[in-house]
């Protein structure tokens, strides 16, 4: 092993990415030189501002095939779920009130979608998805109605990475006369999205996914075919044409402009690179007994891989692979002591959400750390075995659904 | 979530892992706790038919560190008990003995419900009255 390698191994990067020091050198200026405020018109300092955050805009909208008037900045994709579908039921509400979107969106789409029927101002079609993570269209062309305003579906998953149908999906929206959102916080920057090939109207990302600062993120808006607009959600100075009030992030954005330039040069080949990686680990994974992977295995982002590691507890694994930084499906991991609501989605059992973890490839994730984690992982799942009393039931041939268990 | 240095002591070096015979006369198998639950606890016990005293125990745990810590404490603490020494183990006991944070104590319960359940069956095999819950303290 290469004393270099810096522990604990970082394999979470659907939670977040490094900023890459290319970003933070663009960044570095703007905290001190060039600090002004891009709304200040009457002098250089604000001049320069809004130049900075002009180029940064081109040069998101360039990665996403827009035009820099689409791209409207907020505080990242929590913010710009919250501002797309509050913001379209508002603006919208003389077409209709009805929403759809889909079980295994993240919260932040998710709560907002309830919040909104809760306070009557939406109803809402939640689509099921399939043991592959993946959402039927039939049941789309079913939900939707000439009621429906907006149909809102991630672009891949944030906790198993499957990709879903989205060009289909914004056609059936379409042919209702729909707007088409898609919440692409982890699919922006690692694969090609383009706005105008996929029909996306709305689009919610971030620039800490990307190798780019937290606290900044964008959300994009359609501004031909059809024109949309989104009721601003907090008010004050009118910033961003009126959408999204609030004093702009300049060295955020600068730093998620030039994330965005690095991503739209590099991502193909990263891509090709990380997903030879990812195909690496999880090989050799499934390859130990009673593992099994979950969502799509082929309409999937690149560098994530979600592996259920039959009789062992998610937490435990962790524990033991303490070496690696991941994430778990686990209910030991969260605050609430449910199983991930994604997994449970497919239809798995909690007992193989509970064993789940969710590996997440990067820039600068290398082989050696792989092969580093693949062994890592082998020992800590047979060694979790040996004492886990569910493996030695199962190697007894005991099924394990006749037992009657004591719950507590 | 940072664990206590004693939980990871006991993560990393469980004590008394292991399986005994559970159709031997003298062993008292419990079983707690439900795999969707995300912790399941095997406790096993084994009685010196002579002194009536716990003279092995052993325990498997399907769950998170804490789980596994619990249980492995627990094994220790059970040998070289009487039954009734044994019953008196709190798993408040266990709580501060490997501070839990109060996420956990659902850890330590576990493990309490693992030796009751194990002392349960060791009575039922040699023909007594399994002890209630509630008539233990």
């Amino acid at each position: 092993m290469n004393t270099n390698m810096k522990l604990p191994i970082y394999l979470d990067h659907n939670a977040t990415t490094p900023v890459d020091p290319r970003v933070l050198q663009a960044m570095l200026p703007y905290f001190t030189e060039h600090f002004g405020n891009a709304a200040s018109r009457s002098h250089p300092y604000g001049w320069k501002a809004e130049e900075a955050v002009d180029y940064a805009r081109e040069q998101i909208a360039n990665l996403i095939g827009a035009d820099s008037k689409e791209i409207i900045f907020t505080s990242g994709a929590t913010e710009s779920d919250n501002l797309a579908i509050k913001g379209v039921i508002e603006m919208y509400a003389k077409k209709g009130n009805h929403l759809i979107t889909c079980v295994t969106e993240h919260k932040a789409v998710l709560d907002t979608c309830r919040n909104l029927e809760k306070k009557g101002l939406a109803k809402v079609t939640y689509l099921p998805v399939g043991t592959d993570g993946l959402i039927d269209l039939n049941q789309l062309q079913d939900a939707i109605t000439d009621e429906t305003v907006l149909v809102s579906i991630m672009y891949a998953n944030n906790e198993i990475g499957v990709v879903q149908p989205i060009k289909e999906i914004a056609q059936i929206a379409h042919s209702k006369g729909a707007l088409f959102m898609t919440d692409a916080t982890q699919g922006v920057g690692k694969v090609p999205i383009l706005v105008d090939e996929l029909g996306i109207d709305l689009m919610a990302f971030t620039s800490h996914k990307m190798y780019g600062p937290k606290g900044v993120g964008a959300l994009y808006v359609r501004r031909k075919n059809p024109r949309v607009k989104v009721t601003a959600q907090m008010d004050g100075g009118g910033h961003e044409r009126g959408m999204r009030s609030g004093t702009l992030n300049v060295p955020g954005i600068v730093g998620f402009g030039a994330a965005a330039d690095i991503c739209k040069k590099e991502m193909n080949d990263e891509a090709k690179r990380l997903k030879v990686l990812r195909d690496k680990l999880e090989n050799s994974l499934l390859q130990i007994e009673e593992t099994y992977l979950n969502g799509h295995k082929l309409h999937r982002l690149p560098h994530v891989s979600n592996i259920s590691f039959k009789y062992v507890e998610g937490e435990g694994l962790i524990m033991g692979i303490k070496d690696l930084a991941v994430s778990s499906g686990s209910a030991c991991t969260s605050a609430s002591l449910e199983p991930s609501y994604v997994l449970k989605s497919l239809g798995l059992d909690d007992e193989l959400a509970h064993s789940s973890i969710r590996f997440g490839l990067g820039r600068f994730t290398t082989e050696e750390e792989i092969d580093y984690a693949i062994e890592h992982v082998k020992k800590a799942v047979s060694q979790l075995r040996e004492m886990s009393p569910l493996w030695e039931m199962f190697k007894e041939g005991i099924d394990l659904k006749s037992v009657e268990w004591v719950e507590h | 979530m940072a664990y206590s240095d004693k939980v990871i002591d006991h993560y990393n070096n469980p004590r008394n892992v292991g399986t005994l015979d559970k159709n031997n006369q003298n062993v008292g198998t419990g079983l707690v706790g439900a795999p969707e639950c995300g912790d399941v606890m095997r406790l096993q016990i084994e009685v010196d038919p002579e002194t009536g005293l716990i003279k092995e125990a052993k325990f498997k745990t399907f769950g998170c560190g804490s789980a596994i810590a619990s249980s492995s404490l627990a094994t220790e603490w059970l040998k070289g008990k009487t039954i009734d020494q044994a019953l008196e183990i709190d798993n408040m006991d266990i709580v501060e003995e490997l501070s839990l944070p109060p996420v956990k104590i659902h850890c330590s319960v576990l493990a309490e419900d693992a030796i009751l359940a194990a002392i349960n069956d060791y009575r039922i095999k040699n023909g007594l009255e399994p002890i209630k819950q509630k008539e233990k303290i």
